[in-house]
């Protein structure tokens, strides 16, 4: 075993131990700051495959997010006012079940990154952050704009969706259910950058001429890239949904992009677990220096700025050094 | 039969033109080699080839299909493997993740490659970038064989390595030829190996093909006249 991968076993007990802690004491706060660190290590852990494996930086992955968001939404309000999304020319039903909603936040993630990947993958460097952040804030206006789905206040739901065998309404089992979602992306995504398809990515990050000699095509592997992230990044956005209870167009805001962005920094570029360290550190600053102060994000900003200069490979590359980068 | 015909081939890099008029063909199983000085567009040719230079006029065809249409990656896809100069591997992967990361399925696989470079193997889970410039250069070659091309083109396979590592090299190229029926385009300044192992030998002069025949029919006065040996 790597160095790396010693630290990736202490992160997860360290995040089995801490809900665990605060199960047995009570704490239901805890668990819900827990929970919270899942859904949004699993939106870095999505961009993470674009930007740590892909090297494409996405300042738009929010608009992935927001569309996992609201596809939760837009059903659950549905299924609470027993009003169905269509009737003609067939019947199309809001739903309250977990796993279809997941499906379609895949499902709708997966073909808005197609359609994003498809236009902006043509540019790169500074052009392609542009036309990223230009996409995630046109979503942004279009739901502020939309009353149906409460425009710019957002929309409550009342009750969490259903996941079978389960009562999500318990933190310690929605905690759960999250957990075991993100393993699985984590587990998916050591995969893909150690099958042919991430190491081609690897190799196109570093040189893409290199990769057409070889017969393989650098951009559709990248929009490949790009939509496996978008869709892990919707999925955690339906479960952020449901965390809440609550969408709003902020899930679409650039500040959510750049906050999925900084988890991923925070944590290591690249890293498998770079993303899970990232989001649980941020979680603790905001919920210690929240505290302290409102403006806990300068703190935030500094730290960002120190990892920048002094620490390029984050919280998992300072610790665990650098031959042993997976991506 | 030709397996790769390049007819009348011209090529310029913005306002310069590279190339004037390469013609020479391939058949299956065939080495040719491509001689000439430093600067006469042999590299350029090999580029051409594999479509990553863009070609101004002439023909360019694979396997009775036109190249010129086709992007680079799919030339490579039909059967071109290109070994670059300067070996450029897939420095952050290591031995291994090179070969697989774009191979395709065919008589080459992971334990032939290993039986072809058997130091390959002993280095497998190690960072190509670790690696010494021999071990660079029989990766390159290795990751070229694992698409299971039809066309070997290797661009200056031995430059700038130690002898001995050149005997290996050139031992590896001598198999491929022997067992398995590759056809290899090769550029090199090792006259000695050349005449060894290739059919036929093109020499391009100043961006065209100026003499084509078999190695032992080059003359001291052609090889004085075209390579300054």
């Amino acid at each position: 075993m790597t160095r790396e991968s010693y630290i990736n076993a202490g992160l997860t007990f360290l995040l089995v131990l801490v809900p665990f802690w605060a199960w047995s004491t009570g704490q239901a706060y805890i668990l819900t700051l827990c929970t919270k660190v899942a859904i949004l290590a699993l939106a870095g852990v999505g961009l993470n495959i674009a930007l740590g494996l892909g090297g494409l930086v996405s300042f738009g992955h929010a608009a992935f997010f927001g569309i996992g968001g609201y596809a939760m939404g837009i059903l659950a309000s549905h299924a609470q006012t027993f009003d169905p999304i269509m009737d003609w020319p067939i019947l199309i039903e809001g739903t309250k079940s977990m796993p279809v909603i997941w499906l379609v936040a895949v499902v709708a993630s997966s073909l808005a990154a197609l359609l994003i990947g498809a236009l902006s993958l043509r540019t790169s460097g500074v052009y392609f952050i542009m036309i990223t952040l230009a996409f995630g804030q046109m979503l942004y206006y279009f739901t502020i704009g939309w009353p149906a789905y409460g425009g710019e206040d957002g929309l409550s739901i009342y009750v969490r969706n259903s996941f079978p065998g389960l009562n999500t309404l318990v933190p310690v089992q929605f905690l759960i259910l999250s957990y075991v979602v993100l393993g699985l992306a984590l587990l998916f995504s050591a995969r893909l950058a150690r099958a042919p398809f991430g190491l081609a990515l690897t190799a196109a990050r570093q040189n893409a001429d290199r990769v057409e000699t070889v017969g393989i095509a650098p951009y559709r592997l990248r929009l490949v890239a790009f939509v496996i992230s978008g869709s892990i990044t919707g999925l955690a956005g339906a479960l952020f949904a449901d965390l809440n209870r609550f969408i709003s167009p902020t899930m679409f805001s650039w500040h959510t992009s750049g906050e999925i962005m900084i988890f991923v920094i925070l944590g290591g570029v690249g890293r498998l677990y770079g993303p899970v360290a990232g989001a649980a550190l941020f979680i603790l600053l905001e919920h210690l220096l929240g505290g302290v102060s409102e403006y806990w994000k300068i703190f935030l900003g500094a730290l960002l700025l120190a990892v920048v200069l002094f620490a390029r490979g984050g919280l998992i590359g300072t610790l665990a050094g650098r031959e042993v980068a997976h991506g | 039969m030709t397996l790769l015909s390049v007819d009348n081939l011209a090529v310029q890099y913005g306002s310069s033109q590279a190339l004037f008029g390469v013609s020479f063909d391939v058949a299956p199983g065939e080495v040719v080699a491509l001689m000439g000085r430093n600067g006469m567009g042999k590299t350029t040719t090999i580029h051409a080839i594999c479509r990553m230079v863009p070609a101004m006029s002439g023909r360019l065809s694979f396997d009775g299909q036109d190249l010129l249409r086709l992007p680079s990656f799919r030339a490579a896809r039909l059967g071109l493997g290109l070994v670059p100069e300067g070996r450029r591997c897939f420095a952050p992967l290591t031995v291994e993740e090179n070969l697989i990361a774009s191979a395709r399925p065919g008589h080459w696989d992971l334990s032939r490659i290993a039986q072809l470079f058997p130091r390959l193997e002993e280095r497998r889970d190690q960072k190509a970038a670790s690696l010494s410039g021999g071990e660079q250069q029989m990766l390159a070659i290795a990751r070229a064989l694992m698409t299971n091309p039809r066309l070997l083109l290797l661009d200056e396979a031995t430059e700038g390595l130690a002898p001995v590592v050149r005997q290996e090299i050139w031992a590896a190229i001598a198999t491929l030829k022997r067992d398995s029926g590759l056809a290899i385009v090769v550029v090199d300044k090792a006259l000695k190996e050349l005449n060894k192992i290739a059919d036929r030998a093109v020499i391009i002069e100043r961006g065209k093909s100026v003499w084509t025949g078999a190695p032992g029919d080059l003359t001291a006065d052609l090889a004085d006249r075209y390579l300054g040996v």
